[in-house]
């Protein structure tokens, strides 16, 4: 092969990852999140198996249904955010503010409810702290003997509560994408920072999915 | 030679970008050079913080109970009357590893090479993400001073040692340490975000800007191992921040994660801190393997010997060094059948750690060698890697490692790793890239009596203590005279701490040679090393946007002394002679323009 041959086939242009750098960007730092999930979830874990005395039965501490509810919640809020990404793929920028807003108030709501549920939790002595839990058990009387232990508290405030806060940082991200379209940001061809918070708000869906059947269902 | 044509007269450079003024340039700057020398002077200082804290850790051995000289300065909860109090001493000790760790080592590596090298080397203007860049380094000196503050707050800093295994580390009870575990706590999770942050730009930046040409093998060995390291940190730090956050609260809520008491398990700890502990050890060597991968070549005239090999063998250590977490906790009352598996898969790693070691000595072999400081501390870094890498195998099999846990040996061999490997590693890097950085060289005679100072001064100071360590004596002791049958020791521990005082008044004549360097040090020039990568193919130090045309590379980053070329090297952007085919065009600066096929 002669030289020009080869310099030719060198000269192309290096495609990198076929993504733009902010969503690449966002899936590698989801990665890093991954991880940090996972030793929360690898923390609980060791300790439920080591302490499988610290858990009840599922149900019986944890309020599943209102739980669901919320799952059920947050999964519409995906939903709502594809809606909102669809429409500024159409250019619809009356669409993208409505499915945008539409999923700021579901995450809001979920938000709220996790706070509900954490207000009841701990007023029936469900508490994270060694010296404070006391779980009786929904529906029992307050002096009602203790069920399971503090590992139990502790994990599910640190999983549940971390989660939380990455569903509260992500609408207030929401928040603030959501006055950027206000303003017209985005278009069909500028629509990056819809797309990567998306990317995210998936994540943290996921991640809840995850979360729910582990601590409250198993 | 166009591309360098071109770059000379700096036109791109002038007219593309405004004068920032002083605070965008110096101090809050988006441009990764800037970012890299910021990093560069702050852990350094850092670096001067764990030295000081390991010199005082070397009074205490190798003059115990006697006043360190100027120690009447410190308080009396430190050291009445210069003698340094036992539960100082363990605050000395947790405080100097934890600054050479994750405040000297890991940005002195990542921080300053991953900033200054990446973009250079692969061709890009900048980071994907400047402002994230940014902040990445504005966390470092808030987490720094969040440590320093921990040891002026009531217990005195953290004294877990950097470990900080529980119960030790869960509540203050035990080493009457309160407020400064916190913090230390608190200073790391913190410094996590900085890692994070770093290594989604490296990924982002390697995956994504990589200048036409430059494909995954040809992209020089440093910004690879950099590529690597960045994915250690992006995985392993947040499971150490995981580890540190429930920590936190067993510290602060009263929750009971690790605490034995509530039925927490301190076992856990140390798998968490482990699992990111391994990783974290090549964080620290991985790009101390670069900057040695190019000054051997370089400085050889030689291609690096097993190009590929280098690459898959960093790639193989990265992986590898997330399953042997279990060869640091062999003592802890594992199953020994799990603790023969981790023996399998540590001893697995010598083999990617050998391959790569031949390599350096096959690029040697028969080289064109040029003794300048620079390789002379990348051969000290495969000398010493070799003595530390050997002593890891004694540790990676566990019934040696029964014996020789916790004591002097594992601090011999961690030190022949992280000082005669990552810190040699890194004084090869900057001697090596300081006419980049700063374009002006370092004082070449200077930096020879730094090295042979430090490299004597170094192993007289960690070579016996390999001795001291099969003898019975154990780390992080504050005065090992109280076993009869340590104090035969006595005069190997002065010889030592002499030694280690020697080893960092030699550092004096490195600051010196590059603080004066930074002024009157001679002109470098755009290539003084006369090097292949695209980082030598800009000004020194480079303008603002690195690249007034968009370079384009036609050849691996180590063609020195090819056949074919007249010259002993062959930059990566330099455009291949037409041969008879005749109507070549010339490189044209736009990927655009550029023909596929």
């Amino acid at each position: 092969m002669s030289d020009a041959a080869v310099a030719t086939m060198d000269r192309k242009p290096m495609p990198g990852m076929k993504v733009y750098n902010m969503k690449l960007g966002m899936w590698v730092f989801l990665l890093s999140e991954v991880m940090f999930f996972t030793s929360l979830i690898g923390s609980y874990i060791i300790l439920r198996f080591a302490h499988p005395d610290h858990w009840t039965d599922p149900g019986i501490v944890l309020n599943v249904p209102l739980t669901a509810l919320n799952t059920f919640f947050l999964i519409c809020s995906s939903v709502t955010m594809v809606k909102a990404f669809a429409a500024i793929q159409q250019g619809d920028q009356k669409g993208l503010k409505n499915w945008l807003l539409a999923t700021i108030l579901i995450g809001a709501a979920f938000v709220g409810i996790q706070i509900i549920e954490y207000a009841a939790l701990s007023s029936e002595g469900f508490l994270p702290m060694l010296d404070a839990y006391h779980a009786v058990g929904r529906g029992n009387p307050h002096e009602g003997p203790s069920l399971g232990g503090p590992l139990y508290g502790a994990t599910f405030y640190a999983m549940t509560g971390f989660h939380g806060a990455h569903v509260s940082i992500g609408v207030l991200c929401l928040i603030f994408v959501y006055f950027r379209a206000r303003s017209g940001a985005y278009t069909e061809e500028s629509l990056a920072g819809v797309e990567v918070i998306g990317l995210y708000w998936h994540f943290v869906d996921l991640v809840w999915i995850l979360l729910f059947t582990i601590v409250y269902l198993i | 030679m166009s591309t360098t044509a071109a770059t000379e007269t700096h036109t791109g450079h002038a007219e593309g970008h405004h004068d920032l003024g002083f605070i965008r340039t110096y101090i809050f700057s988006t441009d990764h050079k800037m970012i890299a020398r910021q990093f560069l002077f702050v852990s350094l200082l850092f670096l001067l913080v764990g030295g000081i804290l390991a010199t005082m850790v070397r009074w205490q051995l190798g003059f115990p109970g006697q006043p360190m000289p100027l120690g009447g300065m410190l308080p009396d909860t430190m050291a009445p009357g210069g003698i340094i109090l036992p539960e100082f001493y363990n605050s000395l000790v947790t405080m100097h590893a934890t600054f050479m760790v994750f405040f000297a080592l890991m940005p002195l590596q990542a921080g300053v090479f991953g900033n200054l090298l990446i973009p250079l080397q692969i061709g890009a203007d900048d980071m994907a993400f400047p402002r994230l860049n940014m902040v990445s380094f504005w966390i470092l000196p808030v987490a720094g001073i969040i440590m320093l503050a921990s040891f002026f707050v009531e217990g005195g800093a953290a004294g877990a040692g950097w470990t900080s295994y529980a119960p030790l580390s869960s509540s203050g009870e035990w080493t009457g340490v309160y407020m400064g575990q916190i913090l230390w706590l608190v200073s790391l999770t913190v410094l996590g975000f900085s890692s994070i942050l770093g290594a989604v730009n490296y990924v982002t930046t390697v995956m994504n800007m990589r200048a036409p040409g430059m494909t995954w093998f040809r992209i020089p060995l440093a910004t690879w191992s950099l590529f690597v390291t960045a994915w250690l940190l992006l995985l392993a730090i947040p499971i150490l921040t995981g580890g540190l956050i429930l920590l936190t609260f067993d510290q602060t809520l009263g929750t009971a994660f690790f605490r034995p008491e509530g039925s927490g398990e301190p076992l856990l700890w140390q798998h968490i801190f482990w699992f990111f502990g391994h990783p974290e050890v090549y964080i620290l060597i991985l790009p101390a393997m670069g900057f040695t991968s190019e000054v051997i070549a370089n400085r050889s005239r030689k291609p690096i010997f097993g190009y590929h090999s280098m690459v898959i063998a960093m790639v193989a250590i990265g992986f590898l060094g997330w399953i042997v977490w279990g060869h640091h906790m062999f003592q802890s009352g594992m199953n020994p059948l799990l603790g023969m598996t981790f023996v399998v898969t540590t001893v697995v790693i010598a083999v990617p750690s050998a391959i790569k070691t031949f390599n350096w000595m096959g690029t040697l072999w028969r080289g064109n060698i040029h003794f300048d400081t620079p390789l002379l501390h990348a051969v000290a870094f495969v000398s010493l890697f070799i003595i530390g890498g050997l002593s890891g195998i004694f540790m990676a099999s566990a019934p040696v490692d029964i014996y020789i846990h916790d004591t002097y040996f594992i601090v011999a061999h961690l030190h022949y790793v992280l000082v005669g490997g990552s810190l040699f590693g890194i004084f090869a890097g900057i001697t090596y890239y300081y006419p980049k950085m700063f374009g002006r060289m370092m004082n070449e005679g200077l930096g020879k009596v730094h090295f042979f100072l430090s490299f004597l001064f170094y192993n007289m100071a960690f070579f016996p203590m390999h001795n001291l360590g099969v003898q019975g004596m154990m780390r992080r002791i504050y005065d090992p005279n109280q076993y009869e049958y340590l104090q035969g020791l006595q005069p190997m521990n002065t010889f030592i701490s002499i030694s280690v005082f020697l080893f960092a008044a030699t550092q004096v004549i490195f600051a010196f040679n590059f603080l004066w360097s930074l002024r009157a040090g001679k002109e470098a020039g755009r290539n003084p090393w006369k090097s292949n990568t695209l980082l030598w193919a800009t000004p020194s130090p480079p303008p603002h946007g690195n690249f007034p045309e968009m370079p384009i590379v036609y050849r691996g980053p180590y063609e020195y002394s090819h056949p074919d070329h007249d010259e002993d090297f062959w930059p990566q952007d330099d455009p291949p002679a037409t041969s008879g085919s005749g109507g070549q065009p010339a490189a044209s600066p736009n990927p655009e323009l550029v023909p596929g096929d």
